[in-house]
């Protein structure tokens, strides 16, 4: 057999694969954006913006999530990076390792399951109850939005860490020294040499934690009660409530692009912020 | 410093360790301890509803892991010094399955997939000769097994590509030059240096669907896996019960998860020496 038909052969099952379960499922949708609802739930094949001129029917999800998964991302930001900067910079190399495998871990279990926790400890009996009996009466937590940004951030925290741990982990430990002897206080050594090499790990856990959260389902759904939802609640609730999948398909297309648009305008941002580094470092 | 450290640790193992502490609980009431009792998970293990939704996530699983990890390992190697058009479809259509949300995923697999199979059903019922019953295409574990296998086979194509990026070709052109068909150079040479990377595909692979949510509540069908019998018995309420499956669920995700970044060391430091 010649190379390139080997090649065809062990590539073809992975290819079909995607563009049968990933490209046509996706293009499916694409069209469907543009149909009806039928009478009983479903599509309708048509051509028409209606499904798109009736998205502000759906506005609070898509503000909810807006505002959520930025705020989010910023909270996961701000608790993660003081932790980075300890395993990186502070730690001792003896407990790293460990340390930095103690963050990854909650990560890889189930979601579910750790949000769920959160149930317990913020419903009626676990912190408000605790509350009360230092003597402060009626909090509620759970089914509000606070109760929503925690389990982001508990969630979403350790794939925040990581990304910035390795960029704190590779900066060259002598600038920090050399900043030092040049008599600069540590918190300008911080401001003027730690934090802009440590662009490139915030952009990427950034990145990460907001693509994720743009499409997060179970956390609001599980700790907001059906008072704080998501566009992934709203189309959790399209498809399989009220069956309406042309309406469903059109929220779902507009999801992709928002995300899309939000990264890459992100992206463009970041590697601005990059190339001004750049520009200093040339000096 | 290191204060805030253990405090960050506290808010990531509090929440686990209180699911954990409440599953051996005697009491039925979540609030309170009363005492120390190992009935919740004789409960869950002796619930036939829970039994058959783990039943079907294992097999999801295991099936999943198994053909994400061949054929992804199959992409990967081929892919090794593809370029031009191909090169970039592989590359847009993996990045495509790890950007877009697990519930758009989820969503358009069960949009396609029912309209498919609303074609091909009638059409399988003409071609079949009559008296016989015709096979129905309907959603369940084919597809929930196909969906997952469709972005753990990306993620496996991705570990394993790294791995071979890291290896060193000479090995592999040594082997040819002294006359090793391509079949036992793989064999040979390259298959035991990316093994690890493979087992360590095939393990999150494994994991990714087992605790995967929202691809499988619109792709099962009428199949309830471990997740989604958690998840709607949540809306329920906090059961003990739940906290006893909850446990086990993140201890046999622990140990997987340990395996596998065991593996995935032990092939680096092999590959250094």
């Amino acid at each position: 057999m010649t190379e390139r038909g080997r090649k065809a052969l062990l590539l073809a099952p992975a290819g079909i694969w995607l563009l049968v379960m990933l490209a046509l499922p996706l293009l499916v949708v694409f069209v469907f954006s543009f149909g009806e609802r039928g009478a009983a739930g479903g599509y309708v094949p048509a051509f028409t913006l209606e499904q798109y001129a009736n998205l502000p029917a759906r506005w609070t999800a898509f503000k909810n999530t807006l505002i959520l998964a930025p705020l989010g991302t910023i909270a996961a930001l701000v608790i993660a990076y003081p932790l980075a900067y300890f395993l990186a910079v502070r730690c001792s190399p003896k407990w790293r390792t460990s340390l930095l495998i103690l963050v990854i871990v909650p990560f890889w279990t189930s979601i579910l399951i750790r949000s769920y926790a959160w149930i317990f400890i913020l419903g009626g009996r676990g912190l408000p109850a605790l509350l009360e009996s230092i003597g402060i009466d009626d909090i509620r937590l759970i089914n509000t939005p606070l109760a929503v940004l925690v389990g982001i951030v508990y969630g979403y925290l350790p794939l925040m860490v990581f990304p910035i741990f390795v960029s704190l982990d590779k900066l060259d430990k002598r600038l920090l020294e050399a900043s030092a002897d040049l008599g600069s206080t540590p918190w300008r050594t911080f401001r003027q040499v730690t934090l802009p090499l440590s662009v490139p790990g915030i952009a990427t856990g950034c990145m990460l934690v907001f693509i994720l959260l743009m499409g997060e389902f179970l956390i609001p759904a599980i700790l907001g009660g059906g008072k704080v939802f998501f566009v992934g609640n709203a189309l959790v609730d399209l498809f399989l409530q009220s069956r309406n999948w042309a309406y469903g398909s059109a929220v779902a297309m507009t999801l992709v692009v928002v995300m899309l648009v939000t990264v890459s305008i992100y992206m463009k941002f970041i590697s601005r912020l990059g190339g001004q580094r750049e520009d200093v470092s040339l000096m | 410093m290191r204060l805030y450290a253990i405090c960050v640790y506290l808010f990531l193992y509090i929440p686990i360790g209180i699911i954990a502490l409440f599953s051996f609980n005697a009491g039925r009431h979540a609030s309170q301890f009363m005492g120390f009792s190992t009935q919740w998970y004789g409960k869950a293990l002796n619930n036939p509803f829970v039994m058959d939704a783990l039943e079907t996530s294992l097999l999801a699983a295991f099936i999943t892991a198994c053909l994400a990890s061949t054929l992804g390992t199959m992409a990967a190697i081929a892919l090794q010094g593809v370029k031009g058009w191909l090169r970039t479809l592989f590359d847009a259509m993996i990045y495509i399955a790890i950007m877009i949300p697990g519930i758009v995923i989820g969503i358009a697999t069960l949009i396609a997939l029912v309209t498919v199979f609303g074609w091909l059903n009638p059409l399988l019922a003409s071609l079949w000769p009559d008296g016989a019953n015709p096979p129905q295409l309907s959603m369940g574990m084919p597809t929930l097994v196909a969906a997952h296998t469709m972005f753990t086979m990306a993620l496996v194509i991705i570990i394993v590509r790294a791995r071979l990026s890291g290896m060193d070709r000479a090995l592999m052109e040594a082997s040819a030059d002294l006359f090793a068909t391509p079949w036992g150079t793989f064999r040979q040479v390259t298959l035991p240096l990316i093994a690890p990377a493979i087992l360590a595909g095939f393990l999150l692979s494994f994991t990714f669907s087992f605790d995967d949510f929202i691809i499988a509540f619109f792709v099962a069908g009428s199949e309830t896996t471990l997740p989604i019998y958690i998840f709607s018995s949540i809306r329920r309420g906090v059961t003990p019960e739940i906290n006893a499956i909850g446990t086990m669920v993140m201890g046999a995700s622990l140990l997987l998860l340990v395996a596998a970044q065991l593996l995935l060391r032990r092939g680096a430091s092999k590959s250094n020496n």
